[in-house]
């Protein structure tokens, strides 16, 4: 048997695979806070607690109307969304122009309450929501058993992230955005309803939180906690990537749940940790993170 | 000399004060400290608080006023040791219960040794709690981590499960849980193959842990966790196809209900306490039900309802004043007189502050078996009460004479 620092090989390929999984999850959230971030100069910290009602969302439209899992990836995606125009029209749109701090505080202030409402509600032990027909067993790679489910998480956040990209990069309305990102009051004056587009932007963001909490609800315990314990190590990655940057977002995601995986093997105790060593490195050596433009 | 009226106002003041003071004494204050926030919200939180009150609503006859206050601890030791603190010092509690998470449970329970006040811990599963952090004021009700791998972790490996694979939490509780657990698989010929221990709180995917389970080909997969934590791993475990035995060292009833039958089904795990046992535990259940809609009673729950009940008996019989000025003096008159309730039934509490009731070996029925909401356990095996918990003289308790 082949042994890399006493682990068989055969042990790493699979924690590989694992962290390119839990990767491309980080990769998908971070988008959705990468491009808020990027229009609204507002660090989203309600992302945690949207993520948490996309799949809260999911099991009511199973339990409630007994509509199931694949609906749920647009329906959800856009309840969510709709949430996201509001809390942005209502809330978030009054901060504009003022520091992010603000932002900050009001987002955090929403996720709390958000919580806590779904904690009255719904208690802390979660409800449950079964794995699609589909999607269920699992294959034998040889290195590991891999279930179907987790196959299908790691293509369907890589084909997202890749096609919110091609609508930043490559499409009229992403160089709207971009340009709007730029100078707001300049793309205004060529006849662009930006306080629209930057609504809009906040409800892609949301439903793109709420697309992970669809993905994520199948696999992890659907409680209205879910979204806490992912969304510090989220703003790493950004932090890493470099805030605001799509694509340092989208490889930052899957590297760093890649060196997550790898730590779970070697030393599993320090695997919440590393991630934020990475970050302070990170930002000694370059801290524009990654893929950011220095200031 | 010409007196203001600051004068006169401060020397009402102190007028007042030997009458405020015989007032309070008058009144038993207890105090319901446990997670009403966080993970383990509904193994314990406001239900707990509702059975505390359930029980001083029951205990009818006295000659004294109670009050059950409440608070959120968060899991953190030093909030609920601050809690503790300021409820004892200065809010005038008498007796504090609760205090799930063993490490917050241990630091509650120094608190009340320093300050001679009854400490009733149920929710925290720290076997120290009696052993080598015991203190005369303190009394551990409902379960504890050597009961819960005697019954668990023997019983599995009688059934065959003889080599073990842990995925444990790394804090004391989860390595507590794993030590018992080792002993008693050892002692039935059983071995561990490896453990791999994860931060808490924090940790929501388990995979990489199960795949190297699955690589030791291990026949039992052992749960040193709780709550969420344990519904995840569970949840997690069934998606990666392991086929092979899981024991959740452990698992509440509402960790069961969270994870639905189709995936807790064949579960195997120990309660001291389960609502369906018999027509007393039915009758406290039909009590409390419609006080905690959304939430069963489990066996903290049930543990604060008792625990509150034989508290109050023992204060009554002691006398209110001697009651006030000393919690072992309530404590051992805990111990002095015979624990009677719907939850529990007859029992007792020993020298070292244990309650001694029968532990239950249950096993999570098939979606088909469950005849209604709730019914989730079949009982798989019944320890006796003297067999169940620690021998006396294996805890390391410094004033348990041996």
């Amino acid at each position: 048997m082949v042994m890399i620092f006493g682990k068989p090989l055969i042990l790493l390929y699979g924690q590989l695979t694992l962290g390119l999984i839990n990767g491309a999850f980080y990769a998908l959230l971070s988008l959705g806070l990468a491009v808020i971030f990027g229009l609204l100069n507002v660090v989203n910290f309600a992302h945690g607690a949207l993520f948490m009602l996309g799949a809260f969302v999911t099991w009511g439209l199973l339990t409630y109307l007994g509509i199931g899992y694949w609906p749920s990836l647009v329906l959800a995606p856009l309840v969510i969304g709709v949430l996201g125009a509001v809390m942005q029209r209502t809330l978030i749109r009054r901060l504009a122009g003022l520091d992010p701090l603000y932002g900050l505080l009001l987002t955090f202030g929403c996720a709390l309450v958000i919580e806590g409402l779904m904690r009255n509600q719904f208690g802390s032990s979660g409800v449950p929501y079964a794995i699609p027909e589909a999607l269920s067993g699992a294959v034998n790679l040889g290195f590991m058993v891999l279930p179907r489910y987790r196959a299908w998480v790691v293509i369907a956040a890589a084909v997202m992230c890749l096609a919110v990209w091609l609508v930043i990069e490559r499409t009229r309305l992403g160089a709207l955005l971009r340009a709007a990102t730029e100078n707001a009051p300049l793309v205004q004056a060529f006849g662009v309803n930006v306080p629209r587009m930057v609504t809009l932007t906040y409800a892609a963001g949301a439903a793109l939180a709420a697309f992970g909490g669809v993905l994520a609800a199948p696999m992890n315990s659907v409680n209205p906690n879910m979204g806490t314990n992912l969304i510090i190590v989220v703003f790493a990655v950004v932090v890493i990537g470099g805030m605001g940057s799509i694509l340092g977002s989208i490889i930052t995601g899957f590297g760093l749940g890649i060196i997550e995986g790898l730590t779970k093997v070697y030393y599993p105790e320090g695997s919440a940790t590393v991630i934020f060593v990475v970050m302070v490195i990170v930002l000694l050596l370059r801290p524009a993170g990654l893929f950011g433009k220095a200031a | 000399m010409t007196v203001s009226r600051r004068m006169l106002l401060g020397g009402a003041a102190v007028a007042a004060l030997p009458l405020r003071a015989r007032a309070q004494t008058a009144k038993i204050r207890i105090g319901v400290l446990n997670d009403q926030s966080g993970p383990y919200r509904d193994t314990g939180g406001l239900t707990s608080v509702i059975c505390a009150r359930q029980a001083v609503q029951e205990f009818a006859a006295r000659g004294f006023d109670v009050d059950v206050i409440a608070a959120d601890h968060q899991n953190k030791p030093d909030i609920g040791a601050g809690i503790a603190r300021q409820w004892y010092d200065r809010e005038g509690v008498d007796m504090i219960i609760d205090v799930p998470t063993s490490s917050v449970g241990l630091a509650v329970g120094a608190v009340a040794k320093e300050k001679d006040k009854a400490y009733v811990n149920v929710g925290a599963a720290t076997a120290d709690l009696t052993g080598k952090q015991c203190a005369p004021s303190i009394v551990h009700w409902s379960y504890d981590t050597y009961m819960l791998s005697k019954s668990t972790g023997g019983s599995t490996v009688k059934a065959g499960g003889d080599t073990w694979y842990f995925i444990t939490a790394d804090y004391v509780f989860g390595h507590q849980l794993q030590r018992d657990a080792t002993h008693f698989i050892e002692l039935e010929g059983g071995r561990v193959l490896g453990a791999s221990s994860y931060p808490f709180p924090g940790t929501s995917d388990f995979s990489a842990f199960l795949l190297q389970a699955q690589s030791t080909g291990a026949k039992v997969l052992g749960l040193c966790n709780a709550g969420a934590d344990t519904v995840n791993s569970i949840k997690q475990a069934h998606e990666f196809g392991w086929t092979a035995k899981i024991a959740a060292m452990l698992m509440f009833i509402t960790d069961v209900h969270a994870l639905g039958l189709p995936v807790a089904q064949g579960l195997t795990l120990t309660e001291s306490f389960y609502w369906d046992l018999n027509d007393r535990t039915r009758a406290f259940t039909d009590r409390v039900r419609p006080k905690t809609p959304n939430n069963w009673p489990n066996m903290i729950h049930a543990g604060c309802y008792a625990g509150t009940l034989h508290f109050l008996k023992a204060v009554q019989d002691l006398g209110i004043a001697e009651a006030k000025r000393s919690g072992t003096a309530i404590v051992n008159r805990m111990k002095a007189m015979p624990t009677d309730d719907d939850c529990f039934g007859k029992a007792y509490i020993r020298e070292d502050g244990l309650l001694m009731v029968p532990s239950y070996l249950f096993q999570v029925k098939t979606p088909a078996e469950s005849k209604g909401p709730w019914d989730y356990y079949k009982t798989v095996h019944t320890t006796p009460a003297d067999e169940a918990w620690r021998p006396l003289s294996e805890g390391g308790c410094y004033f348990v004479k041996t």
